[in-house]
């Protein structure tokens, strides 16, 4: 693993590579990686090409071993396959064609339920944008040294207060609509900012207290639709009214416009992280927040900004199921977004080009595994392991290499820092 | 024990970290191996001792060819180490340390904590080296753990010992008693290995040196070998042991603190009622060993820590409650002692780094957008003014030599006008070419007007930059004196004493 | 002049108050201001001071609903939160066990200056709600998230960071569910009283599982330790839920309808008044987590082992320079956690309601972890937490019956005690100093 020189420039041997604290000095410091590999002899810019070229082989290689073990169990998931296991020794032919049969019809059922026609397209990109919001949510809050597992409670919070706003009020059509995204914005940023505070302030760790906020926002949600104001007249259920057409996003070309506000969002953060200065700030505070510190930067204003624009990116994410299908109000409003956008930033590698193709893939995974199920009666939540498995498999690139024998350097993966 | 090492060769991928060494350590003997940072001379021991596997060549015990694939292999063949950062677990009484890996226990895997401590007074008491074995080990003061770390070595019954770097963290008297120790040592049959970079050390007490450049043994020498002699082997070329400074023209103070005091956050007391100035055209010295509340001082003035009682002034202004962002705004330049926990962002590039406390000023960014132009052109001139040794500047920092990653932190807090420079460890972990360089740089700076402060451990450096020599110990300045006064005399007042002589020194 | 500070090393300490120390005090003061208002305001709301109580869980021939008079109880209690507020004010309020115990002692207060606001004046008629022991809801409860802080404490002592442990809980509560179902349609196999505990042995298996895949990624391929116990617990929820889908509803008997763990009473020490029959009156399971607070303890501070675990969780490398084999080691603390877990995990089907279903320990497991960190990595810390946490979960199930709150800020409430808890009053803690490093020779 250590097998990478430790600078060609000079004659520095490995064996003080990055000084550690000396002893008696117990810093918690965070640990700088020491062996950054630096054997490439291409100029900068196609190096970062060239770097990045093996994560897309990694990352596909992942998909495929992750539709691998799908496969086997979408095998043992199909009656007949099963079945034709007690007397696999005399016709073992039935459990081969079989198992072909299910799984072909499975994985033909995902593609054009996902790829597969122009309402299949409209239904896997009105699925990915709140995966791309909230996982570019997730991303950023990364970059800046912080894990948000909270995008569950801070889209809850946004789809709140912008389904609200989008059907308790009578505004014009247009002002409707920005009021409302305005809303599910501030709603989400000030959920997502409470972690920020808590950690910046106290110290306390993001990943505990967004969990946490994520429980609390579920029993909030509750709170609220037992109120008189968010009941629909016409059912018993705990369950708001849709929002007003003037607040809902219009269509555009068959998507609704939270697609485009999507796109929109991923360019901001590009330019955020690589452009503007609080962007290095974050940058900086997620690799080293000591040297961050010592150069002048406040690690706690970069951690609160960080996770208020997070549950901002959350919010968004929200309205895409509140303003964009216009869906009720419940406690389940949020689905699985707030969760899958955590594996979609991992899988995208915390980069928002990354993350809107990976949210592009989990779009397409949701929207073909509702047809799978109706067309191949495979279980919806097969996809929710595929999700995982492509994560892991993701995360640990050596495992996958030796899978497929790929060749590479034992290079780190970016999002490998050390824990706490 | 009779050690041979026959064409030990590493490779890291493409780099050679040593080049089919040859070396013999007799029996009894003091072997000294010098070397400068980057060497290979860790890269040497850390195979000696199991813990890197060797390219090519062996080892030779007593005659028989050995492998260590383990630590615990080469402790089993009686070779023994003190690490030059200490393999130590803080959270750990003394006892506990030295017991772990060969534990004292009453059958079933249940420890016997007394029979451990029994063993460390016996130790203790053998080889004169005094420690309270139920001591927490993060209690210890450096010097003392050090003697645990050689305890550590002798309880598994070390025939050969490697000391590496080991004088780093102990005052001149500390350095003495642990080469009393040696002797002792080496009179009972021990042989051992004595890694340095310094050159007075290995005269004082090696049998035989080895010096090692770039990963090759390139030469011996006798201890009678003069300093000049063995400095030109060491580095492949004649060195400058000494820095060129004219006197200095001590201007007005610029820097003062008064009666600072600091708690860290274990609740201890670590800086304690700490009063000096610093002037402008002047390099004030801060001596001591490591741990006695330099650190945590250098901090205060900073802002990175806020002093909990005193105050401290820049140019008359009280700045004891400012952030790290209002007093690098304030000119103070900062260089910290370990570079890669709070120097640099090591998955930055060069370029990024090289900006990293100046992106807010108008010439790197335009309100909230920075100036990626600017920018790149800053780096290309810093790197060459600094002669910083990377392939491009897009280059990570973490990937690039010690030496080069310190010119990078100076390149940055030398490229803003400072009024007080405050420089920790300014060379630590760094080749002697880049020493040279950093030290030109910073006497320069102080004829520019500016009022340095240099923390260090190394009494060489202190002597060589300072116009004043302020010395630390337990928290408190002792006192402060002329870099005439003779080592021996700093030596003792590292130890806690503060000699009128010392006084008198201070006043001249 | 060039003054010379001369302080002889005999010098005096100066007097210097450490700001953090200052603000310590802030807090303290604030908490117990605040503690003090509200339990005033209670005392004063109460009308009618008489309330019922009940010193067992339920009504039974052996327990019996009595009255009480709530006036000097609600008013003791706010004579307690005066004393540590003049304490705090005073800057006389001690630190240590004997700090903790008065901490613990104002908050008994709070709850039970609480408890009389909330259970007098219930009006005239209808259904009367008596305070019920508290202990035996608490002790059940508490039960998995010792269990899992157990598991966490284990893992990260050794330096694996272990966010899994609700991964482990749903696996292990799946499989002890489908153990305990299997081997009681099998009878022939094994006697229907150890069914259950047939089903732990799933529920460790499943969690012996779970660890194992968080130590191959994480010992053996390094990925980073936080981002896998999250992926893990998407894996083991995603998992867990396929499979239940996957149980044919012909089969659900067989496979998840199982047995689940009797109540055996120990005789003696059940009959001790008040917490006797909450302590000594339980399942297999919750003796299981009796002693394995006891082994674990053991096991890290008094054993080689675990001497070995917490030094390559502190400082691998000097681990390693002495031979002790860092990943080996790991590996084994990861595996032994995962047993645990597991058990964990079994209480939620075997160990309570019965069969499984999607979700079913609802987030525990990260609810352990809180209680690993604000335990400060100790087992019996962690356990004192866990029951903490329990603690707050039973309060709330029986303030269910109680009109002054509303459900859902009582659903949150565990949660948002969470976060108060690991914002105020642990704050930074400093964790094993290589937790969730992996360990990289050379």
């Amino acid at each position: 693993m250590s097998e990478t020189p430790n600078g060609p420039a000079g004659p520095a041997g490995p064996g003080n590579p990055g000084t550690p604290p000396p002893a008696g000095d117990q810093g918690q410091g965070t640990t700088t990686q020491g062996g950054v590999p630096a054997g490439k002899k291409e100029a900068g810019r196609d190096r970062d090409l060239a770097s990045w070229l093996p994560t897309v082989v990694d990352s596909i290689a992942a998909v495929v071993l992750a539709l691998v073990v799908g496969a086997v169990l979408i095998m043992f998931s199909t009656p007949r396959v099963v079945e034709s296991l007690s007397y696999f020794f005399s016709y073992p032919w039935d459990f081969f064609k079989f198992s072909g049969e299910a799984i072909w019809d499975g994985y033909r059922a995902l593609i054009s339920g996902s790829v597969g026609s122009g309402t299949a397209w409209t239904r896997t990109l009105e699925r990915a944008a709140p995966l791309i919001c909230a996982g570019l949510g997730v991303s950023l809050a990364f970059r800046a040294g912080m894990f948000n597992i909270g995008a569950q409670g801070q889209i809850l919070l946004g789809a709140l207060v912008g389904g609200f706003i989008g059907f308790h009020y009578d505004l014009p059509a247009g002002i409707h609509l920005l009021a409302a995204l305005a809303g599910a914005l501030v709603a989400g940023g000030l959920w997502g900012a409470i972690a920020g505070v808590l950690k910046a302030r106290t110290g306390a760790h993001e990943v505990i207290t967004t969990i946490m906020l994520n429980y609390v926002g579920r029993f909030t949600m509750l709170y609220f639709l037992g109120k008189e104001a968010l009941q629909r007249p016409d059912s018993d259920n705990l369950l708001s009214p849709p929002v007003d057409d003037s607040a809902a996003y219009p269509t555009i070309g068959g998507v609704h416009l939270g697609v485009l506000l999507a796109v929109v969002a991923a360019l901001f953060v590009w330019w955020l992280l690589e452009r503007s200065t609080l962007g290095f700030e974050m940058r900086a505070v997620g690799a080293n927040p000591d040297a961050a510190r010592t150069a002048g930067m406040s690690v706690a204003r970069v951690y609160v900004l960080a996770m208020t624009l997070a549950g901002v990116l959350a919010g968004l994410a929200a309205t895409m199921t509140v303003l964009g299908r216009q869906d009720s109000l419940t406690d389940q409003v949020a689905g699985t977004v707030g969760f899958d956008a955590i594996t979609v930033a991992l899988l995208g590698r915390t980069t928002p080009l990354g993350t809107v193709l990976a949210g592009l893939l989990f779009g397409a995974l949701s929207a073909g595994g509702l047809s799978m199920q109706g067309a191949a009666g495979v279980p919806p939540e097969l996809t929710q392991v595929l999700q995982a498995l492509i994560v892991l498999f993701v995360a640990a690139p050596a495992l996958v290499r030796g899978i497929f024998r790929l060749r590479g350097q034992g290079r780190k993966a970016d999002v490998m820092a050390t824990g706490w | 024990m009779k050690l041979e090492i026959k064409g030990l060769t590493k490779r890291f991928g493409s780099f050679t970290a040593n080049d089919h060494i040859d070396l013999t350590v007799e029996p009894g003997e003091i072997h000294c191996l010098l070397g400068e940072n980057g060497a290979g001379k860790s890269t040497l021991m850390n195979m000696l001792y199991g813990l890197l596997d060797p390219t090519e060549g062996e080892i030779v015990a007593d005659g028989t060819p050995v492998t260590f694939a383990t630590p615990g292999e080469a402790i089993d063949a009686g070779i023994g180490m003190v690490h030059q950062h200490f393999m130590l677990v803080p959270v750990f009484t003394v006892a506990e340390n030295v017991m772990l890996g060969r534990e004292q226990t009453r059958g079933a895997g249940v420890l016997d904590r007394r029979a451990a401590s029994r063993l460390v007074r016996e130790l203790s008491d053998r080889y004169g080296l005094a420690v309270d074995p139920d001591a927490l080990v993060e209690d210890l003061p450096v010097g003392v753990q050090q003697r645990v770390e050689i305890l550590k070595a002798l309880a598994n019954d070390a025939k050969v010992l490697i000391l590496d770097e080991p004088t780093a963290v102990l005052t001149p008297q500390e350095i003495d008693e642990l080469m009393g120790i040696m002797r002792g040592l080496k009179e009972q049959g021990t042989s051992i290995i004595f890694i340095t970079h310094k050159l007075r050390e290995v005269k004082a007490i090696g049998d035989r040196i080895s010096v090692i450049r770039r990963g090759k043994v390139v030469g011996t020498a006798q201890p009678s070998a003069s300093e000049a002699e063995l400095a030109e082997l060491m580095v492949g070329r004649s060195v400058q042991l000494t820095v060129d400074k004219a006197a200095p023209t001590a201007g007005d103070v610029v820097l003062e603190a008064r009666h600072v005091s600091v708690v860290d956050p274990r609740g201890h007391l670590v800086v304690k009622d700490v009063s000096f100035e610093a002037r402008g055209g002047e390099v004030l010295g801060i001596a001591g060993v490591q741990g006695n509340g330099q650190t945590e001082l250098i901090k205060s003035l900073l802002g990175l820590v806020r002093p909990d009682a005193g105050q401290i002034f820049v140019e008359g202004r009280d700045i004891s409650r400012h952030g790290p962002r209002q007093s690098l705004e304030e000119g103070i330049g900062y260089v910290p002692e370990d570079r890669s926990h709070d120097g640099f962002v090591g998955s930055f590039s060069v370029r990024e780094n090289l900006v990293l406390d100046l992106f807010r000023n108008d010439e790197f960014s335009r309100g909230p957008v920075l100036r990626r132009d600017a920018i790149e052109a800053n780096a290309r001139h810093r790197i060459e003014e600094f002669d910083i040794r990377t392939e491009t500047m897009e280059t990570p920092v973490a990937s690039l030599s010690g030496g080069n990653q310190q010119k990078v932190v100076v390149a940055r807090e030398f490229s803003r006008p400072l009024k007080v420079l405050i420089a920790s460890q300014p060379t630590r972990g760094v080749d002697v070419g880049s020493i040279e360089f950093i030290h030109k740089r910073i006497v320069a700076e102080r004829d520019r007007g500016t009022a340095v402060i240099i923390v260090s451990t190394e009494l060489d450096e202190i002597y060589a930059l300072s116009d004043r020599i302020a010395v630390m110990y337990d928290g408190r300045i002792v006192g402060t004196v002329d870099p005439s006064i003779p080592r021996e005399e700093i030596g003792l007042m590292m130890a806690g004493a503060s000699t009128p002589a010392a006084a008198n020194g201070g006043a001249a | 002049m060039t003054t010379t500070t001369e302080a002889p090393a005999a010098a005096p300490e100066p007097q210097v108050r450490d700001r953090a120390d200052v603000r310590r005090q802030v807090r303290l003061v604030i908490t117990f201001a605040v503690v003090l208002a509200a339990l005033v305001a209670f005392a004063l709301l109460i009308e009618d001071p008489k309330f019922t109580y009940l010193l067992g869980e339920k009504r039974t021939a052996e327990f019996v609903p009595k009255d009480g008079n709530a006036t000097y109880i609600s008013w003791g209690a706010v004579a307690i939160a005066a004393a540590a507020l003049v304490l705090a004010a005073l800057d006389r309020f001690p630190r240590g066990w004997k700090g903790a115990l008065l901490g613990v002692l104002v908050g008994l207060a709070f709850y039970a200056g609480f408890l009389m606001w909330a259970y007098t004046d219930q009006g005239e008629g209808g259904f009367q709600a008596f305070i019920a022991n508290p202990i035996p809801g608490t002790i059940r409860i508490a039960t998995p998230l010792v269990l899992g802080a157990l598991a966490g404490c284990l893992c990260e002592r050794a330096g694996v960071i272990n966010i899994a442990i609700e991964a482990q809980f749903l696996s292990g509560a799946f499989f002890a569910s489908v153990f305990s179902s299997v081997a009681y349609s099998s009878l022939v196999f094994i006697p229907v009283g150890l069914c259950a505990a047939f089903g732990l042995l799933g529920g460790v298996v499943a969690g012996v599982l779970i660890a194992a895949m968080l130590g191959w990624f994480a010992l053996r391929y390094h990925v980073n330790q936080v981002v896998l116990g999250v992926v893990l617990v998407a894996f083991a929820t995603g998992l867990t839920s396929f499979l239940l889908g996957q149980i044919p509803s012909e089969h659900k008997e067989t496979l998840n309808d199982p047995q689940v763990l009797e109540k055996i009473e120990i005789p003696v020490l059940a009959d001790i008044p008040v917490v006797g029959d909450a302590l000594f009156n339980q399942t297999l399971l919750v003796y299981l987590m009796y002693a394995s607070v006891a082994l674990v303890s053991f096991l890290l501070f008094q054993t080689r082992w675990g001497l070995r675990v917490r030094a390559v969780g502190e400082h691998p490398k000097a681990a390693d320079t002495v031979g002790i084999k860092v990943d080996r080691v790991r590996w084994q603390a990861v595996l032994l956690g995962g047993v645990f877990a597991g058990l964990g995990g079994a209480y939620y089907t075997v160990g309570s309601t019965g069969a499984f279903d999607r979700e079913v320990s609802a987030g525990t497991g990260f609810i352990a972890l809180a209680a690993v960190i604000m335990g400060r990595w100790h087992p019996v810390g962690a356990t004192f937490a866990a029951v903490f946490f329990g603690f707050m979960w039973n309060l709330q199930n029986q303030l269910s019956f109680v009109q002054p709150v509303p459900g859902e800020l009582l659903g949150a409430a565990p949660y948002l005690a969470t976060i108060i808890a690991v914002a105020g009053f642990v704050g930074r803690v400093r964790p094993p100093a290589a937790d969730g490093e992996p360990y990289v020779k050379g």
